[in-house]
């Protein structure tokens, strides 16, 4: 300690340090008095709720002051780049905790649609409130720290360097969950905007901005610093998510608060304009979002994973301009046969066909990357969700531009067929593309040989994929069911059913539903027991093994 | 060079890859969004719209609180089954007041872009506290909470008075006897009723949740339930006109 006392004489704080400290301290001060003259509850909770957070956030940053050499942090060690993975660490672990929440979200809501006395009567407990905390949870919580630590971690590694930043990664992480905490908060006490998949209020919406700027930042930052001449396929798709995310986020959640005292704001965006925005964004949150966020993922993981190359790297050029040109026009296949004009729609309709192309592309392209190595498939439960992941993708890609027909549409919207679609793409691609990813990348992470156990891997791959079964012929039964029970005539020419009629007709499809559900949970809590596992007892990698293994880029 | 040679400059040029990026993902919504600003065949010519009393629109921000548009749509298709179960098709012009819209995505219960009218402020009143008790095999939830609540509405002419400068044609006396009228709409028995009317032409003054002595949540969200799709003067109404 004598050595790090003389030290601390000369130790100066980098501007980066002064700059957030600053900042966190009129943060603390400013929710403070938010706090304080606060016109409604919600409000005046979120205000302690932030200077609790920004205060502990000053706390941190000051004791990492204190505690680090005076020295700044080294770029490479013996050649070999000085990763930063602690904030990737991070985000890792909070998404398999997000990723729980929100499937156990997702179980309740369920059952209250199946059982509606789970309601309680209770205003925090209503499906209206619980359902945006599931839907939140499991894409912004879950998927959104599986995309900041996947990200973080590629981004590097085929830059060959030094994240972008010290304390900025960090902020970056620690700022998005302080984000999802208030915005899951403020849904049980009634705070949102009702723009689906953009519920958070004002000021929330304010700070994520803020959160965003910045990972754009370290992400392009550290791109551009590359020890590589090109930039990796994966970055382009994690580059294309981060900046189209903004443009969305920004244009579709413009809004002027009632008082900067009031958790209450009016969206700029009047009626059928405001439902073009919505769906604009609401579908680019699914085509940038959960798709090219996570098709980087699939192009980083799956050639690592089976040791073999991209299939062909012009494909992937063609399949990444392509997706992300036409992605952005599908939105309004979400308003067929509303109030929006319909050059709109068949707008939308059209590029959503389209979009068929690049999305099978992608798929191919995933796929085949397994040329040569199909036998790990049998081997390696890793690689098994990984794939089956890419399949799913495929299948959901396919059944999208099918109900974006304008008459397939009309049986299918207002449905629980949209439910079921949504779900395919969430828990099939998404969340086993996610898994697969958490897999490779604890090991690594906790520099382990392997996972505590690739058998409850096996285990967790084939009960969820199970739920999944369950979950989504359940909801294509009940969707076309009661679709065609709206739409039925007798023969004296009058409607068939009443609607609460075909409610009750509902009933066993949404018990099967929250019974598909449940596997799911249940797959992802044998993660969260693998992954504890590894990192508490997971064999550790020798040193040598390590810089060897570091050495590398998947390149 | 060939154009894979020629994509080499993209891979190379992170900032330039950045733009390229910008200006692919901007064109879509460019196209679909910006002409519905201008373009005046997007919103219907219609009589009788007006926005939102006081009462309405904090029944409104309560529906949107509870998020009710999760599970109710407000948007009539122009299906048969629709137009019959339901109503006349709904019409842009209809939402024309509404930020943000709430057309919903889902029907795990009924259409309600026209319920306004058809039920009675008792049956609601039953329907919101219990469900089930009127509707066996609903699977709403309950809302008994609403009755006990108060609505703070110290703030409601800021409320009115944001919508008017996002563009909702509010008159400067609607916004500034907001808070009286919020409160009278909900008593018949007070003195203010006729300047109310005089201000809101075709809204109703009525006691919507059946205790007179304070305005409720209740109150509020059965008022802005009960004006719902009743606006528009259908007789009037020509759909050829309009035709886009």
């Amino acid at each position: 300690m004598a050595h790090a006392a003389t030290v601390h004489e000369n130790k100066l704080m980098t501007l980066e340090e002064g700059i957030y400290a600053l900042f966190l301290a009129c943060l603390t001060l400013a929710c403070l008095l938010v706090a304080g003259k606060a016109t409604d509850t919600p409000m005046s909770v979120h205000g302690v709720m932030g200077a609790i957070m920004a205060g502990a956030g000053l706390f941190f940053l000051i004791k990492r002051y204190i505690d680090r050499p005076t020295a700044p942090v080294p770029q490479e060690i013996d050649g070999l780049p000085n990763y930063h993975m602690g904030p990737v660490r991070f985000a890792t672990l909070a998404s398999v905790f997000w990723g729980v929440a929100g499937f156990l979200a997702g179980v309740y809501i369920a059952l209250e649609l199946a059982f509606p006395h789970l309601n309680f009567d209770l205003s925090f407990l209503n499906f209206g409130r619980l359902r945006p905390l599931h839907t939140s949870a499991v894409i912004f919580a879950f998927g959104g720290n599986v995309l900041i630590a996947s990200s973080m971690y590629v981004v590097q590694r085929t830059s060959r360097v030094r994240m972008f930043g010290e304390v900025t990664p960090w902020f970056v992480v620690f700022g998005y969950n302080a984000f999802i905490i208030i915005a899951a908060t403020g849904y049980l006490m009634g705070v949102t905007q009702s723009k689906e998949y953009a519920e958070p209020e004002w000021y929330a919406d304010l700070w994520l901005t803020l959160v965003w700027v910045l990972y754009l930042a370290v992400f392009a930052g550290t791109v551009m610093r590359r020890k590589e001449s090109h930039i990796y396929v994966a970055n382009w798709f994690y580059l294309a998510f981060i900046i189209t995310i903004a443009m969305l986020h920004v244009v579709n959640n413009l809004t002027l608060p009632v008082s900067v005292f009031s958790s209450k704001s009016y969206i700029v965006w009047p009626g059928v304009q405001d439902a073009m925005v919505q769906w604009w964004y609401g579908h680019n949150a699914v085509g940038f979002f959960l798709t090219a966020g996570f098709l980087a993922i699939m192009y980083y993981f799956v050639p690592k994973r089976a040791e073999r190359p991209v299939y062909s790297y012009r494909l992937s050029i063609v399949h990444f301009w392509a997706l992300i040109f036409l992605y952005i026009w599908a939105g309004p296949h979400h308003l067929h046969y509303t109030s929006l004009p319909q050059w709109a729609s068949t707008l939308g309709m059209t590029f959503s066909i389209m979009l068929w192309m690049p999305s099978w592309g992608g798929m191919i392209n995933g796929l085949m990357t397994l040329s040569g190595a199909w036998d790990k498939l049998r081997t390696d439960p890793v690689i098994r969700m990984l794939v089956v992941s890419v399949a799913f993708y495929g299948m959901s890609t396919f059944e999208g531009p099918l109900m974006s027909v304008r008459a397939v549409n009309s049986l299918s919207h207002y449905t629980d067929w949209t439910i079921g679609h949504v779900h395919s793409g969430a828990l099939g691609w998404v969340g086993f593309v996610s898994f697969g990813a958490i897999y490779c990348l604890v090991p690594w992470l906790w520099n382990k040989k392997s996972l505590y156990s690739l058998k409850l891997v096996n285990w967790h791959f084939w009960i969820a994929t199970i739920g999944i079964v369950l979950y989504i012929t359940s909801m294509w039964v009940s969707g076309i069911l009661q679709g065609l029970m709206w739409r039925a005539y007798n023969s004296y020419g009058f409607l068939e059913y009443s609607f609460i009629e075909t409610v009750e007709a509902m009933h066993p499809f949404y018990v099967i539903r929250a019974l598909g559900g449940i596997l799911f949970l249940i797959g992802a809590l044998i993660m969260a027991f693998n992954v504890y596992m590894t990192i508490r007892a997971g064999e550790a990698v020798d040193v040598e093994a390590d810089a060897t293994a570091r050495a590398p880029a998947a390149a | 060079m060939s154009i894979w040679q020629r994509h080499q400059f993209f891979e190379k040029h992170t900032v330039w890859l950045m733009v390229g990026i910008l200006i692919v993902v901007a064109i879509g919504g460019l196209v679909e969004i910006a002409p519905l600003f201008w373009l005046k065949s997007t919103i219907e010519k219609v009589q009788g719209m007006r926005p939102y009393t006081p009462l309405e629109l904090a029944g409104r921000d309560v529906y949107i609180r509870e998020g009710c548009y999760l599970c109710h749509s407000q948007q009539i298709r122009p299906m048969r089954d629709e137009i019959e179960r339901y109503g006349h098709y709904s019409l842009a012009a209809e939402s024309m007041y509404d930020h943000p819209f709430q057309w919903g995505s889902k029907r795990t219960g009924p259409d309600l872009a026209r319920v306004g009218g058809k039920y009675s402020d008792e049956w609601h009143r039953a329907h919101l506290m219990d469900p089930r008790s009127v509707v066996p095999a609903s699977v709403m939830p309950g809302y008994p909470f609403l009755a006990g609540e108060r609505v703070d509405d110290k703030l409601i002419a800021e409320h009115v008075a944001t919508n008017a400068e996002l563009g909702v044609p509010y008159t400067e006396a609607q916004i500034k006897n907001a808070r009286i009228d919020f409160r009278t709409q909900a008593n018949p028995n007070s003195d203010d009723v006729d300047a109310f009317l005089e201000r809101w032409p075709n809204a109703v003054v009525r006691d919507f949740d059946g205790d007179p002595n304070r305005v409720t949540e209740l109150d509020a969200v059965i008022a802005y339930l009960q004006m719902l799709g009743t606006l528009v003067d259908f007789s009037v109404y020509d759909d050829q006109a309009n035709y886009r």
